[in-house]
Protein backbone atom coordinates (compact mmCIF):
# COMPACT_ATOMS: atom_id res chain seq x y z
CA UNK A 1 0.00 0.00 0.00
CA UNK A 2 0.98 3.51 -0.88
CA UNK A 3 1.81 6.28 1.81
CA UNK A 4 -1.32 6.55 4.11
CA UNK A 5 -4.23 9.14 3.29
CA UNK A 6 -4.02 10.48 7.07
CA UNK A 7 -2.26 9.62 9.64
CA UNK A 8 -3.20 10.46 12.98
CA UNK A 9 -0.82 9.74 15.89
CA UNK A 10 -1.32 9.94 19.67
CA UNK A 11 -4.38 12.38 18.93
CA UNK A 12 -6.60 13.87 22.18
CA UNK A 13 -9.07 15.96 22.33
CA UNK A 14 -10.18 17.87 25.90
CA UNK A 15 -12.74 19.28 27.25
CA UNK A 16 -11.70 22.44 29.37
CA UNK A 17 -14.50 22.94 32.06
CA UNK A 18 -14.29 25.13 35.46
CA UNK A 19 -13.77 22.76 37.64
CA UNK A 20 -12.58 20.01 36.05
CA UNK A 21 -11.54 18.63 32.63
CA UNK A 22 -13.12 15.63 30.21
CA UNK A 23 -10.34 14.03 27.88
CA UNK A 24 -13.30 12.71 25.31
CA UNK A 25 -10.55 10.76 23.01
CA UNK A 26 -7.10 9.95 24.81
CA UNK A 27 -4.19 9.51 22.26
CA UNK A 28 -5.54 7.67 19.79
CA UNK A 29 -2.86 6.62 16.78
CA UNK A 30 -4.33 5.52 13.61
CA UNK A 31 -3.83 6.12 9.94
CA UNK A 32 -6.56 5.84 6.78
CA UNK A 33 -5.48 4.88 3.12
CA UNK A 34 -7.76 4.11 0.41
CA UNK A 35 -9.27 2.05 2.08
CA UNK A 36 -12.71 1.46 3.79
CA UNK A 37 -11.75 1.89 7.80
CA UNK A 38 -14.96 1.40 10.36
CA UNK A 39 -15.15 3.02 13.20
CA UNK A 40 -17.22 1.01 16.38
CA UNK A 41 -17.72 2.03 20.15
CA UNK A 42 -20.58 2.84 21.96
CA UNK A 43 -22.17 5.87 22.70
CA UNK A 44 -19.92 8.16 24.26
CA UNK A 45 -16.62 6.23 23.21
CA UNK A 46 -15.56 9.21 21.48
CA UNK A 47 -15.86 8.20 17.47
CA UNK A 48 -17.67 11.22 16.48
CA UNK A 49 -15.61 12.96 17.88
CA UNK A 50 -12.89 11.48 16.31
CA UNK A 51 -14.55 12.08 13.03
CA UNK A 52 -14.96 15.68 12.96
CA UNK A 53 -11.68 16.37 15.18
CA UNK A 54 -10.23 15.34 11.61
CA UNK A 55 -12.16 18.37 9.85
CA UNK A 56 -11.81 20.68 13.09
CA UNK A 57 -15.05 20.63 13.35
CA UNK A 58 -15.05 20.35 17.28
CA UNK A 59 -16.90 22.45 19.48
CA UNK A 60 -15.17 26.09 20.66
CA UNK A 61 -14.76 24.00 24.25
CA UNK A 62 -12.67 21.67 23.08
CA UNK A 63 -8.63 21.29 22.66
CA UNK A 64 -6.94 19.85 20.45
CA UNK A 65 -3.50 18.10 20.81
CA UNK A 66 -1.57 15.35 18.75
CA UNK A 67 1.78 14.38 18.22
CA UNK A 68 0.96 14.42 14.38
CA UNK A 69 -2.28 15.16 12.67
CA UNK A 70 -1.93 14.84 8.56
CA UNK A 71 -4.11 14.66 5.96
CA UNK A 72 -1.86 14.28 2.79
CA UNK A 73 0.75 15.76 3.45
CA UNK A 74 -0.93 18.33 5.22
CA UNK A 75 -0.84 19.43 8.69
CA UNK A 76 -4.08 19.84 9.82
CA UNK A 77 -3.36 21.16 13.20
CA UNK A 78 -1.19 23.82 11.97
CA UNK A 79 -3.36 24.28 9.41
CA UNK A 80 -5.38 27.89 9.46
CA UNK A 81 -9.16 28.27 9.33
CA UNK A 82 -8.90 29.39 5.82
CA UNK A 83 -7.11 26.62 4.46
CA UNK A 84 -9.32 24.45 6.76
CA UNK A 85 -12.17 25.79 4.92
CA UNK A 86 -10.51 24.79 1.17
CA UNK A 87 -10.41 21.24 2.72
CA UNK A 88 -13.63 20.74 4.66
CA UNK A 89 -15.90 19.41 1.67
CA UNK A 90 -12.89 19.69 -1.22
CA UNK A 91 -10.69 16.99 -0.26
CA UNK A 92 -12.21 15.91 2.85
CA UNK A 93 -16.08 15.62 3.35
CA UNK A 94 -18.37 14.20 5.58
CA UNK A 95 -21.56 12.35 5.84
CA UNK A 96 -23.94 12.84 8.69
CA UNK A 97 -26.79 10.60 10.35
CA UNK A 98 -29.81 12.04 9.09
CA UNK A 99 -30.53 13.58 6.21
CA UNK A 100 -33.32 15.60 7.26
CA UNK A 101 -31.36 18.07 9.76
CA UNK A 102 -28.21 18.53 7.51
CA UNK A 103 -29.61 19.35 4.38
CA UNK A 104 -31.26 22.74 4.20
CA UNK A 105 -34.78 22.93 4.53
CA UNK A 106 -35.35 25.95 2.49
CA UNK A 107 -33.37 25.29 -0.77
CA UNK A 108 -33.92 22.88 -3.39
CA UNK A 109 -32.09 19.66 -3.54
CA UNK A 110 -30.54 20.18 -6.99
CA UNK A 111 -29.48 24.09 -6.08
CA UNK A 112 -27.68 22.38 -2.80
CA UNK A 113 -25.22 19.87 -4.73
CA UNK A 114 -24.74 22.62 -7.07
CA UNK A 115 -23.25 24.79 -4.87
CA UNK A 116 -21.43 21.93 -3.15
CA UNK A 117 -20.04 22.10 -6.62
CA UNK A 118 -19.35 25.50 -7.27
CA UNK A 119 -17.78 26.58 -4.22
CA UNK A 120 -14.88 24.35 -5.10
CA UNK A 121 -14.55 24.66 -8.53
CA UNK A 122 -15.08 27.95 -11.05
CA UNK A 123 -17.40 26.59 -13.28
CA UNK A 124 -20.61 28.02 -14.82
CA UNK A 125 -24.16 26.98 -13.58
CA UNK A 126 -24.93 25.34 -16.40
CA UNK A 127 -22.11 22.94 -16.11
CA UNK A 128 -22.33 22.50 -12.60
CA UNK A 129 -26.43 21.56 -13.03
CA UNK A 130 -25.00 18.85 -15.78
CA UNK A 131 -22.69 17.61 -13.23
CA UNK A 132 -25.18 17.64 -10.40
CA UNK A 133 -27.99 15.95 -13.01
CA UNK A 134 -25.30 13.54 -13.48
CA UNK A 135 -24.50 12.73 -9.82
CA UNK A 136 -27.58 12.36 -8.75
CA UNK A 137 -28.18 9.37 -11.43
CA UNK A 138 -24.62 8.20 -9.91
CA UNK A 139 -26.80 7.97 -6.65
CA UNK A 140 -29.27 5.49 -8.52
CA UNK A 141 -31.71 8.49 -8.16
CA UNK A 142 -34.56 7.25 -10.83
CA UNK A 143 -35.59 10.93 -12.40
CA UNK A 144 -32.97 13.30 -11.64
CA UNK A 145 -34.73 16.21 -13.72
CA UNK A 146 -37.43 15.65 -11.02
CA UNK A 147 -35.62 15.19 -8.09
CA UNK A 148 -33.37 18.50 -8.89
CA UNK A 149 -36.43 20.80 -8.10
CA UNK A 150 -37.65 19.23 -4.97
CA UNK A 151 -37.37 20.59 -1.35
CA UNK A 152 -35.63 18.48 1.30
CA UNK A 153 -39.12 17.57 3.07
CA UNK A 154 -40.41 16.18 -0.46
CA UNK A 155 -37.91 13.43 -0.11
CA UNK A 156 -37.65 10.23 1.48
CA UNK A 157 -35.44 9.37 4.31
CA UNK A 158 -33.08 7.06 1.96
CA UNK A 159 -33.41 9.50 -1.06
CA UNK A 160 -32.15 12.07 1.38
CA UNK A 161 -29.25 10.43 2.41
CA UNK A 162 -28.42 9.57 -1.38
CA UNK A 163 -28.40 12.89 -1.89
CA UNK A 164 -26.18 13.94 1.08
CA UNK A 165 -23.83 11.11 -0.58
CA UNK A 166 -24.43 13.27 -4.03
CA UNK A 167 -23.30 16.33 -2.25
CA UNK A 168 -20.68 15.39 -0.66
CA UNK A 169 -19.06 13.01 -3.22
CA UNK A 170 -19.24 16.23 -5.91
CA UNK A 171 -15.93 17.73 -5.19
CA UNK A 172 -14.55 14.31 -5.64
CA UNK A 173 -13.15 14.27 -2.23
CA UNK A 174 -10.32 12.06 -1.15
CA UNK A 175 -11.51 10.91 2.02
CA UNK A 176 -15.00 11.01 3.10
CA UNK A 177 -16.03 10.83 6.81
CA UNK A 178 -19.25 8.82 7.36
CA UNK A 179 -21.05 9.44 10.70
CA UNK A 180 -23.60 6.69 11.19
CA UNK A 181 -24.80 7.22 7.09
CA UNK A 182 -27.12 4.68 7.60
CA UNK A 183 -28.44 4.41 10.93
CA UNK A 184 -31.85 6.21 10.39
CA UNK A 185 -32.69 4.23 7.17
CA UNK A 186 -34.85 1.00 6.92
CA UNK A 187 -32.82 -2.22 6.23
CA UNK A 188 -33.39 -2.47 2.79
CA UNK A 189 -33.05 0.96 1.85
CA UNK A 190 -29.71 0.56 4.18
CA UNK A 191 -28.05 -1.93 1.74
CA UNK A 192 -28.94 0.33 -1.90
CA UNK A 193 -27.25 3.73 0.06
CA UNK A 194 -24.41 1.38 1.16
CA UNK A 195 -23.50 -0.34 -2.42
CA UNK A 196 -23.89 3.06 -3.70
CA UNK A 197 -21.24 4.30 -1.18
CA UNK A 198 -18.86 1.44 -2.05
CA UNK A 199 -19.30 1.74 -5.21
CA UNK A 200 -18.30 4.98 -5.18
CA UNK A 201 -15.71 4.91 -3.02
CA UNK A 202 -14.10 2.34 -4.53
CA UNK A 203 -14.00 3.49 -7.79
CA UNK A 204 -12.97 6.97 -7.03
CA UNK A 205 -10.21 5.40 -5.11
CA UNK A 206 -11.34 7.42 -1.61
CA UNK A 207 -10.67 6.67 1.83
CA UNK A 208 -13.98 5.93 4.03
CA UNK A 209 -14.07 6.59 7.90
CA UNK A 210 -17.28 4.80 8.33
CA UNK A 211 -18.26 5.61 11.66
CA UNK A 212 -20.86 3.24 13.27
CA UNK A 213 -22.23 1.00 15.95
CA UNK A 214 -23.24 -1.74 14.05
CA UNK A 215 -20.45 -4.10 14.76
CA UNK A 216 -22.01 -6.65 11.89
CA UNK A 217 -22.38 -4.07 9.51
CA UNK A 218 -19.09 -2.91 9.78
CA UNK A 219 -17.56 -6.25 9.63
CA UNK A 220 -19.40 -6.76 6.13
CA UNK A 221 -18.54 -3.57 5.33
CA UNK A 222 -14.92 -2.03 5.69
CA UNK A 223 -12.08 -3.09 5.38
CA UNK A 224 -10.37 -2.63 8.67
CA UNK A 225 -11.92 -1.90 11.74
CA UNK A 226 -10.91 0.08 15.02
CA UNK A 227 -12.66 -0.58 18.03
CA UNK A 228 -13.04 2.18 20.48
CA UNK A 229 -14.13 2.31 24.22
CA UNK A 230 -13.71 5.47 26.29
CA UNK A 231 -11.63 7.63 24.00
CA UNK A 232 -8.96 4.72 23.63
CA UNK A 233 -9.14 2.72 20.42
CA UNK A 234 -9.65 -1.21 21.90
CA UNK A 235 -8.53 -2.70 18.74
CA UNK A 236 -7.27 -2.57 15.05
CA UNK A 237 -7.88 -5.73 13.07
CA UNK A 238 -8.59 -6.41 9.67
CA UNK A 239 -12.92 -6.24 9.21
CA UNK A 240 -12.94 -9.99 7.60
CA UNK A 241 -10.90 -11.12 10.86
CA UNK A 242 -13.48 -9.67 13.36
CA UNK A 243 -15.60 -12.46 14.44
CA UNK A 244 -12.10 -13.65 15.51
CA UNK A 245 -11.10 -10.86 17.70
CA UNK A 246 -8.86 -11.04 20.67
CA UNK A 247 -9.54 -8.26 22.87
CA UNK A 248 -11.71 -8.82 25.66
CA UNK A 249 -14.16 -6.04 24.49
CA UNK A 250 -14.93 -6.35 21.22
CA UNK A 251 -15.28 -10.48 22.14
CA UNK A 252 -17.91 -8.84 25.19
CA UNK A 253 -19.61 -6.56 21.98
CA UNK A 254 -19.77 -9.16 20.01
CA UNK A 255 -21.38 -11.61 21.95
CA UNK A 256 -23.70 -9.24 23.68
CA UNK A 257 -25.37 -8.94 20.08
CA UNK A 258 -28.42 -11.40 19.26
CA UNK A 259 -27.75 -13.16 16.07
CA UNK A 260 -30.23 -14.50 13.77
CA UNK A 261 -27.13 -17.73 13.37
CA UNK A 262 -27.32 -18.85 16.43
CA UNK A 263 -29.81 -18.66 19.48
CA UNK A 264 -29.26 -18.25 22.60
CA UNK A 265 -31.63 -18.35 25.98
CA UNK A 266 -29.30 -15.14 27.94
CA UNK A 267 -27.04 -12.43 25.98
CA UNK A 268 -24.17 -11.96 27.64
CA UNK A 269 -24.07 -8.43 29.23
CA UNK A 270 -20.22 -6.76 28.86
CA UNK A 271 -18.39 -6.57 31.82
CA UNK A 272 -15.37 -3.47 31.89
CA UNK A 273 -12.14 -4.63 32.97
CA UNK A 274 -10.34 -0.45 34.27
CA UNK A 275 -7.50 -1.65 32.50
CA UNK A 276 -8.64 -1.29 29.39
CA UNK A 277 -9.11 2.80 29.96
CA UNK A 278 -5.07 2.93 29.62
CA UNK A 279 -4.25 -0.31 27.99
CA UNK A 280 -2.27 -0.76 24.35
CA UNK A 281 -4.18 -0.85 20.77
CA UNK A 282 -4.40 -4.33 20.38
CA UNK A 283 -3.08 -4.40 16.74
CA UNK A 284 -4.37 -7.81 15.05
CA UNK A 285 -4.25 -9.58 12.36
CA UNK A 286 -1.97 -9.55 8.64
CA UNK A 287 -1.49 -5.96 7.91
CA UNK A 288 -2.03 -4.83 4.32
CA UNK B 1 -36.41 -20.82 36.12
CA UNK B 2 -36.02 -22.89 33.49
CA UNK B 3 -34.36 -23.36 30.56
CA UNK B 4 -37.28 -23.60 28.41
CA UNK B 5 -39.76 -21.06 27.12
CA UNK B 6 -43.36 -21.52 28.05
CA UNK B 7 -45.42 -23.02 26.27
CA UNK B 8 -49.00 -21.45 25.25
CA UNK B 9 -51.11 -23.29 27.14
CA UNK B 10 -53.91 -24.68 24.67
CA UNK B 11 -56.97 -24.77 27.20
CA UNK B 12 -56.99 -21.38 28.84
CA UNK B 13 -58.29 -18.20 26.40
CA UNK B 14 -56.19 -16.21 23.94
CA UNK B 15 -54.65 -13.32 25.51
CA UNK B 16 -55.44 -11.04 22.71
CA UNK B 17 -57.04 -12.04 19.44
CA UNK B 18 -56.88 -9.11 16.42
CA UNK B 19 -59.20 -9.40 14.00
CA UNK B 20 -59.72 -7.37 10.45
CA UNK B 21 -58.44 -4.42 12.31
CA UNK B 22 -58.13 -1.18 10.22
CA UNK B 23 -56.61 2.58 11.00
CA UNK B 24 -57.42 5.01 8.77
CA UNK B 25 -56.09 8.40 8.68
CA UNK B 26 -57.53 11.77 7.30
CA UNK B 27 -60.12 11.34 4.20
CA UNK B 28 -61.03 11.97 0.82
CA UNK B 29 -57.98 12.12 -1.20
CA UNK B 30 -55.37 12.42 1.63
CA UNK B 31 -56.86 8.93 2.91
CA UNK B 32 -54.12 7.24 4.35
CA UNK B 33 -54.72 3.16 5.39
CA UNK B 34 -52.07 2.94 7.93
CA UNK B 35 -53.26 -0.65 9.27
CA UNK B 36 -55.22 -2.47 6.57
CA UNK B 37 -57.28 -5.51 7.75
CA UNK B 38 -54.77 -7.27 10.08
CA UNK B 39 -55.29 -10.18 12.16
CA UNK B 40 -53.30 -12.07 14.78
CA UNK B 41 -54.08 -14.00 18.26
CA UNK B 42 -51.93 -14.35 20.95
CA UNK B 43 -51.63 -17.25 23.29
CA UNK B 44 -51.40 -16.69 26.90
CA UNK B 45 -47.38 -16.55 27.32
CA UNK B 46 -46.79 -16.31 24.07
CA UNK B 47 -44.52 -13.64 22.74
CA UNK B 48 -45.21 -11.90 19.37
CA UNK B 49 -43.45 -9.99 17.15
CA UNK B 50 -44.08 -7.55 14.61
CA UNK B 51 -41.76 -6.68 12.35
CA UNK B 52 -41.53 -4.28 8.92
CA UNK B 53 -39.74 -1.00 7.82
CA UNK B 54 -40.83 2.23 9.11
CA UNK B 55 -44.44 3.19 7.78
CA UNK B 56 -45.36 0.00 7.56
CA UNK B 57 -48.06 0.32 10.00
CA UNK B 58 -46.55 -1.92 13.14
CA UNK B 59 -46.19 0.85 15.88
CA UNK B 60 -49.91 2.14 14.45
CA UNK B 61 -51.22 -1.50 15.38
CA UNK B 62 -49.48 -1.22 18.98
CA UNK B 63 -50.90 2.11 19.55
CA UNK B 64 -54.25 1.22 18.65
CA UNK B 65 -54.18 -1.77 20.87
CA UNK B 66 -53.34 0.48 24.00
CA UNK B 67 -56.17 2.33 23.35
CA UNK B 68 -53.66 5.60 22.05
CA UNK B 69 -56.26 5.89 18.86
CA UNK B 70 -59.76 4.76 19.34
CA UNK B 71 -60.79 5.56 16.23
CA UNK B 72 -60.16 2.13 14.56
CA UNK B 73 -62.56 -0.72 12.59
CA UNK B 74 -62.75 -4.39 13.28
CA UNK B 75 -62.20 -6.03 16.96
CA UNK B 76 -60.22 -6.30 20.11
CA UNK B 77 -60.82 -8.94 21.91
CA UNK B 78 -58.64 -9.48 25.12
CA UNK B 79 -58.84 -13.03 26.83
CA UNK B 80 -62.11 -13.68 24.59
CA UNK B 81 -64.14 -10.15 25.90
CA UNK B 82 -64.36 -7.61 23.62
CA UNK B 83 -62.51 -4.42 24.80
CA UNK B 84 -64.21 -1.09 23.73
CA UNK B 85 -63.17 1.57 21.88
CA UNK B 86 -62.52 3.63 24.26
CA UNK B 87 -60.52 1.68 27.24
CA UNK B 88 -61.67 1.25 30.50
CA UNK B 89 -59.57 1.35 33.48
CA UNK B 90 -59.55 -2.48 33.86
CA UNK B 91 -58.48 -2.49 30.62
CA UNK B 92 -55.19 -0.66 31.54
CA UNK B 93 -54.58 -2.38 34.57
CA UNK B 94 -54.28 -6.08 32.98
CA UNK B 95 -52.14 -4.09 29.26
CA UNK B 96 -49.15 -1.76 29.44
CA UNK B 97 -47.25 -0.13 27.33
CA UNK B 98 -43.44 -0.07 27.20
CA UNK B 99 -42.05 2.76 24.72
CA UNK B 100 -38.95 3.27 22.45
CA UNK B 101 -37.10 5.99 24.02
CA UNK B 102 -36.53 5.79 27.51
CA UNK B 103 -35.43 9.60 27.19
CA UNK B 104 -38.65 11.07 26.47
CA UNK B 105 -40.79 8.73 28.25
CA UNK B 106 -40.46 9.65 31.93
CA UNK B 107 -41.48 12.89 33.36
CA UNK B 108 -38.29 14.42 33.54
CA UNK B 109 -39.51 16.02 37.15
CA UNK B 110 -40.65 13.28 38.75
CA UNK B 111 -38.69 11.12 41.20
CA UNK B 112 -38.43 7.21 40.26
CA UNK B 113 -40.28 6.59 43.59
CA UNK B 114 -43.25 8.91 41.94
CA UNK B 115 -43.39 7.64 38.69
CA UNK B 116 -44.08 4.49 40.13
CA UNK B 117 -46.65 5.46 43.04
CA UNK B 118 -49.05 7.14 40.50
CA UNK B 119 -50.02 4.00 38.70
CA UNK B 120 -50.67 2.35 41.95
CA UNK B 121 -52.20 5.00 43.18
CA UNK B 122 -54.81 5.30 40.25
CA UNK B 123 -55.46 1.66 40.50
CA UNK B 124 -56.25 1.54 43.93
CA UNK B 125 -53.46 -0.84 44.92
CA UNK B 126 -52.72 -1.85 48.62
CA UNK B 127 -48.41 -1.64 49.86
CA UNK B 128 -47.04 0.72 48.07
CA UNK B 129 -43.95 1.47 49.47
CA UNK B 130 -43.19 -2.25 49.59
CA UNK B 131 -44.28 -3.02 46.00
CA UNK B 132 -42.01 0.08 44.96
CA UNK B 133 -38.79 -1.38 46.38
CA UNK B 134 -40.08 -4.81 45.15
CA UNK B 135 -40.28 -4.19 41.55
CA UNK B 136 -37.35 -1.76 41.45
CA UNK B 137 -35.48 -4.70 42.57
CA UNK B 138 -37.06 -6.92 39.87
CA UNK B 139 -35.87 -4.67 37.23
CA UNK B 140 -32.48 -4.92 38.74
CA UNK B 141 -32.25 -1.09 40.37
CA UNK B 142 -32.61 -1.76 44.04
CA UNK B 143 -34.95 0.61 46.31
CA UNK B 144 -31.69 3.10 46.60
CA UNK B 145 -33.03 4.21 43.01
CA UNK B 146 -36.34 5.33 44.58
CA UNK B 147 -34.73 9.09 45.07
CA UNK B 148 -33.52 9.43 41.47
CA UNK B 149 -34.69 12.19 38.52
CA UNK B 150 -34.31 10.59 35.39
CA UNK B 151 -31.41 13.43 34.32
CA UNK B 152 -29.93 11.05 36.98
CA UNK B 153 -30.13 7.99 35.30
CA UNK B 154 -28.63 6.58 32.28
CA UNK B 155 -30.72 5.05 29.34
CA UNK B 156 -30.52 1.05 30.13
CA UNK B 157 -31.53 2.28 34.04
CA UNK B 158 -34.52 4.92 32.80
CA UNK B 159 -35.89 1.61 30.36
CA UNK B 160 -35.82 -0.67 33.91
CA UNK B 161 -37.68 2.39 35.27
CA UNK B 162 -40.07 2.42 32.19
CA UNK B 163 -40.64 -1.48 32.49
CA UNK B 164 -40.93 -1.06 36.39
CA UNK B 165 -43.75 1.43 35.71
CA UNK B 166 -45.79 -0.95 33.16
CA UNK B 167 -45.06 -3.82 35.49
CA UNK B 168 -45.88 -2.30 39.18
CA UNK B 169 -49.65 -3.14 38.38
CA UNK B 170 -49.37 -6.49 37.55
CA UNK B 171 -50.08 -6.02 33.81
CA UNK B 172 -50.39 -9.93 31.96
CA UNK B 173 -49.97 -8.44 28.47
CA UNK B 174 -46.84 -5.74 27.90
CA UNK B 175 -46.71 -3.78 24.53
CA UNK B 176 -43.67 -3.15 23.67
CA UNK B 177 -42.73 -0.73 21.09
CA UNK B 178 -38.83 -0.90 20.32
CA UNK B 179 -37.69 -1.20 23.62
CA UNK B 180 -34.16 -1.31 22.51
CA UNK B 181 -33.81 0.20 19.31
CA UNK B 182 -32.55 3.91 21.21
CA UNK B 183 -29.73 1.80 23.75
CA UNK B 184 -26.29 0.76 23.08
CA UNK B 185 -25.83 -2.84 22.45
CA UNK B 186 -24.51 -3.72 25.88
CA UNK B 187 -27.46 -2.08 27.04
CA UNK B 188 -29.75 -3.59 24.99
CA UNK B 189 -28.66 -6.75 26.03
CA UNK B 190 -29.19 -5.78 29.64
CA UNK B 191 -32.72 -5.23 28.60
CA UNK B 192 -33.66 -7.85 26.91
CA UNK B 193 -32.30 -10.52 29.43
CA UNK B 194 -34.36 -8.66 31.55
CA UNK B 195 -37.14 -8.95 29.48
CA UNK B 196 -36.85 -12.87 29.01
CA UNK B 197 -36.40 -13.45 33.10
CA UNK B 198 -39.41 -10.85 34.00
CA UNK B 199 -41.74 -13.24 31.01
CA UNK B 200 -40.38 -16.40 32.85
CA UNK B 201 -40.81 -15.20 36.19
CA UNK B 202 -44.33 -13.12 36.35
CA UNK B 203 -45.78 -15.47 33.30
CA UNK B 204 -46.45 -12.24 31.14
CA UNK B 205 -47.52 -12.29 27.33
CA UNK B 206 -45.86 -9.83 25.53
CA UNK B 207 -46.27 -8.43 22.06
CA UNK B 208 -43.27 -6.83 20.54
CA UNK B 209 -42.61 -4.17 17.58
CA UNK B 210 -39.20 -3.73 16.42
CA UNK B 211 -37.66 -3.42 12.97
CA UNK B 212 -34.67 -5.35 14.04
CA UNK B 213 -34.74 -8.94 13.01
CA UNK B 214 -32.35 -10.21 15.53
CA UNK B 215 -33.70 -8.64 18.64
CA UNK B 216 -37.67 -10.12 17.63
CA UNK B 217 -36.01 -13.52 16.99
CA UNK B 218 -34.38 -13.70 20.55
CA UNK B 219 -37.42 -12.71 22.13
CA UNK B 220 -39.95 -13.88 20.18
CA UNK B 221 -41.49 -17.40 19.53
CA UNK B 222 -43.73 -16.18 16.52
CA UNK B 223 -43.54 -13.30 14.15
CA UNK B 224 -45.11 -11.69 11.41
CA UNK B 225 -43.85 -9.45 8.56
CA UNK B 226 -45.81 -6.26 8.00
CA UNK B 227 -45.66 -3.97 4.84
CA UNK B 228 -48.16 -1.40 3.80
CA UNK B 229 -50.23 -1.72 6.77
CA UNK B 230 -50.90 -5.72 6.01
CA UNK B 231 -49.63 -8.81 7.47
CA UNK B 232 -47.80 -10.04 4.69
CA UNK B 233 -46.70 -13.51 6.77
CA UNK B 234 -46.19 -15.19 10.24
CA UNK B 235 -43.26 -16.86 10.69
CA UNK B 236 -42.52 -18.90 13.91
CA UNK B 237 -38.36 -17.47 15.14
CA UNK B 238 -36.89 -20.67 13.70
CA UNK B 239 -38.17 -19.44 10.55
CA UNK B 240 -36.99 -16.90 10.59
CA UNK B 241 -33.34 -18.00 11.58
CA UNK B 242 -33.32 -20.75 8.95
CA UNK B 243 -34.22 -17.79 6.36
CA UNK B 244 -37.41 -19.68 5.19
CA UNK B 245 -39.98 -17.17 3.87
CA UNK B 246 -42.60 -16.93 1.40
CA UNK B 247 -43.14 -13.75 0.15
CA UNK B 248 -40.10 -12.10 -1.67
CA UNK B 249 -40.86 -8.85 0.23
CA UNK B 250 -40.08 -11.06 3.56
CA UNK B 251 -37.08 -12.60 2.12
CA UNK B 252 -35.55 -9.40 0.56
CA UNK B 253 -35.74 -8.07 4.39
CA UNK B 254 -34.54 -11.28 5.87
CA UNK B 255 -31.40 -11.13 3.40
CA UNK B 256 -31.00 -6.90 4.24
CA UNK B 257 -30.80 -7.91 7.89
CA UNK B 258 -27.95 -9.63 7.85
CA UNK B 259 -25.60 -7.55 6.93
CA UNK B 260 -24.03 -5.76 3.65
CA UNK B 261 -23.76 -7.98 0.73
CA UNK B 262 -23.11 -5.74 -2.07
CA UNK B 263 -26.40 -5.78 -4.93
CA UNK B 264 -24.66 -7.59 -7.93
Amino acid sequence: MDKPLLEVEDLSVTFKGAHRSVQAVRGISFSVGREKVGIVGESGSGKSLTGRTILKLTPKAATISARKLSFDGIDLLAASERQMRSIRGNRISMILQDPKFSLNPLMRVGEQITEAYRLHHKVGGKEAEAKALAMLEAVKIRDPARVFKLFPHEVSGGMGQRIMIAMMLIPEPDLIIADEPTSALDVTIRRQVLSILDELVTRRGAGLIFISHDLNLVADFCDRVLVMYAGRIMEDIPARELHNARHPYTRALLDSLPRLDRQADMLQVPSRDPAWLDGPTLQSGSRT
Amino acid sequence: MSAVDPAPAANRPAALTVSHLSVVFGRGRSMLKAVDDVSFTLGHGEAFGLIGESGCGKSTVLRALAGLNSEYGGTISFQDREVPHKRDKAFFRRVQMVFQDPYSSLHPRKMVQNVLAEPLKIHGFDRPQERIDEILTAVGLGPSFRYRFPHELSGGQRQRVAIARALIIEPELLLLDEPTSALDVSVQAEILNLLKQLRRDRDLTYLMVSHDLAVVTHLCERVAMMSEGRILEEMSAADVRAGRAHEPYTREFLEASVGYRPIA
